[in-house]
């Protein structure tokens, strides 16, 4: 990557921390968002998504560390930093008093430029026109939603920062908000997407971070992640208890015997001795099938390692050489 | 491109937008209603205050009176509902976030509020000036006044005195409302900075009426309010109005200075 490539990177960060007071809410994040990328930012709640999206945004100040957009600093450049970027974090807020489309109006004269000749069409994009002269502050939070959407669009950006832009949306805002990204994206825009619907962030991003406890536990491709982190084994036996107990006696990790099935990670040459020691054992094997993972599963597998499993799949997250 | 401005004329339109910029603007036009029509009901003057002994004489001594009652709680009130809300509300609503990610730096936002909060002071003031000098004509007629030295000064040029002592009174206004933003911005409450910005005024006038203290008294921010008798001395006495300036600088540059620093610095981290 030459140093011009890298100058034009829509995000990159670099040792992000910060610190509340003893509290670390974000400690030591990298994140790189490439041009095109459909990037999703995942994490259980607190995990520090969103303040790191702030700073990001220029809105709070790193303790150490240092982010840009586009090459820019927010710390450094201001306002220019923001030159091609718009989202939103937490829950998009707009003055209650005034109408959706006079605070479009509002946001477009701070914009400059040609904005406020795309409020129309903005408003129409999100399914807001019919309630754009009404007052903010009886709009629903999926209405919410939907005009901050309309406020990030009005700046016509290149970089699209969303965090959690389903919240509020009933099933066919959710439907409508997928099908958004997918097209703004398919039109050339980088999106950085904050996400727990995980099924949508697997359908629709090439590429995720999974943030926990302020750290970033993975940073790198969707089918990577699942590659490396997923999958696992699905045993059908004669004698599944035995089966079990044998299994405990190989490298297997989060054995959990469900019912009759007995499930299981690890590597195939340990797995096709299992299954060997199982014939050995009298116990008849009648399907040994590989699994695939979801995100949500490899998900909780990173942040939840010990609820993931009865065994703590720590060779998993050895394999799934996490950031840190 | 967007500047201080644009930001100002929104910080106006939001202004119109909002209920509680009537309650101020709303008293400031009832206050000297109310006024005249008790001069009206009743005999008798507030002979204890400069002009009092004239209200019944001419229509030009009532805004006089007006700005003397008005700076004990009328005004740096209703000067606070404005500059105590202008930042703190933003924290409020949780919209910071939302006017900080545009092309506008967060200079440009802070100058748009404070000329937005000064710009509502000045037109609450012309309102009660305007309703005072109004009513007061109406009651007790457009004639000449009684300067502090006893000279006769005719009505058009009182008048001009009149509308001088207003543009005077304006001074110590802004400084209210720059204590007022500096709270607003460090307190990130409405509530609490429209307190503090009022009980900083009571605690002001509380000092000056001490017993020991009087040597503070010309330092007071509160003492300022009563600069524009000075354009009723004969010749004009220019030295209150001097002090006035550079006495409500003293409390306002650093209120403001704090203000923008605070404004410009700190994180946005809710909403």
């Amino acid at each position: 990557m030459t140093d011009a490539a890298a100058a034009g990177r829509p995000v990159e960060a670099r040792g992000l921390v910060k610190r509340y007071g003893q509290v670390v809410a974000v400690d030591g994040v990298d994140l790189t968002v490439e041009v095109g990328d459909v990037y999703g930012y995942l994490g259980p709640n607190g995990a520090g998504k969103t303040t790191s999206l702030r700073i990001l945004l220029g809105l709070i100040r790193p303790s150490a560390g240092s982010a840009r957009l586009f090459g820019r600093d927010p710390l450094l450049d201001g306002r220019r930093a923001l030159d091609g970027v718009a989202g939103f974090v937490e829950a998009p807020r707009f003055y209650p008093y005034l109408s959706g489309r006079k605070n479009l109006e509002m946001l477009a004269a701070f914009d400059g430029g040609d904005a406020c000749s795309r409020i129309g069409a903005v408003l129409d994009l999100v399914d807001l026109a019919d309630r754009a002269g009404d007052r903010v502050g009886g709009y629903s939070h999926g209405m919410k939603q939907r005009l901050g959407l309309a406020a990030a669009l009005l700046r016509r950006p290149r970089l699209l920062i969303l965090d959690e832009p389903n919240t509020g949306l009933d099933p066919a805002g959710m439907r409508d908000m997928k099908v958004l990204v997918r097209r703004l994206s398919a039109e050339g825009m980088t999106v950085l997407l904050s996400s727990h619907q995980m099924a949508d962030v697997e359908e629709l991003c090439n590429r995720v971070a999974i943030i926990d406890h302020g750290r970033i536990l993975y940073e790198g491709g969707v089918a990577e992640l699942k590659r490396t982190l997923g999958g696992g084994w699905l045993v059908r036996s004669s004698n599944p208890p035995r089966a079990a107990v044998l299994a405990g006696e190989f490298a297997l990790a989060g054995v959990e015997l469900d019912g009759d099935d007995l499930r299981f990670t690890g590597e195939q040459d340990e797995v096709e001795r299992f299954a060997a020691a199982l014939v050995q054992a009298d116990v008849g094997l009648r399907a040994l099938v590989p699994q695939e993972a979801t995100l949500e599963q490899v998900f909780f597998r990173l942040t939840e390692p010990d609820r993931a499993a009865h065994a703590p799949p720590a060779a998993t997250v050895t394999r799934a050489q996490p950031v840190r | 491109m967007p500047t201080f401005l644009t930001a100002y004329r929104w910080e106006l339109r939001k202004l119109v937008s909002q209920k509680r910029t009537y309650l101020g603007l709303g008293a400031a036009a009832v206050v000297p209603i109310i006024f005249v029509a008790a001069l009206s009901l009743q005999h008798g003057s507030p002979n204890d205050v400069a002009f009092g002994r004239y209200v019944r004489e001419s229509g030009l001594a009532i805004p006089l009176v007006l700005l003397l009652f008005a700076s004990v709680w009328l005004f740096p009130l209703v000067t606070a509902l404005v500059a105590g809300d202008i930042v703190a509300s933003e924290d409020h609503n949780g919209t910071l976030k939302t006017i900080l990610t545009r092309s506008l730096d967060r200079g440009q936002i802070f100058a748009g509020k404070l000329l937005a909060a000064l710009t509502y002071s000045a037109l609450a003031l012309l309102v009660m000036g305007v309703v005072a000098i109004a009513a007061g004509t109406l009651v007790s007629g457009f004639h000449g006044l009684i300067s502090l030295s006893g000279t006769r000064v005719a009505a058009p040029h009182a008048l001009a005195l009149v509308a001088a002592s207003f543009a005077v009174y304006l001074i110590p206004i802004a400084a209210v409302a720059c204590i007022g933003m500096f709270l607003s911005a460090i307190t990130r409450n409405s509530a609490a900075a429209v307190v503090g910005t009022l009980m900083t005024a009571l605690l002001m006038q509380l000092v000056g009426i001490l017993p020991g203290l009087g040597v503070l008294q010309p330092y007071l921010l509160t003492t300022q309010f009563s600069a524009w008798q000075g354009f009723f001395q004969v010749p004009t006495d220019w030295a209150p109005i001097g002090r006035a300036a550079w006495v409500c600088a003293l409390y306002a540059v650093p209120a403001v200075t704090g203000a923008y620093l605070i404004f410009l610095r700190r994180d946005v981290d809710g909403g």
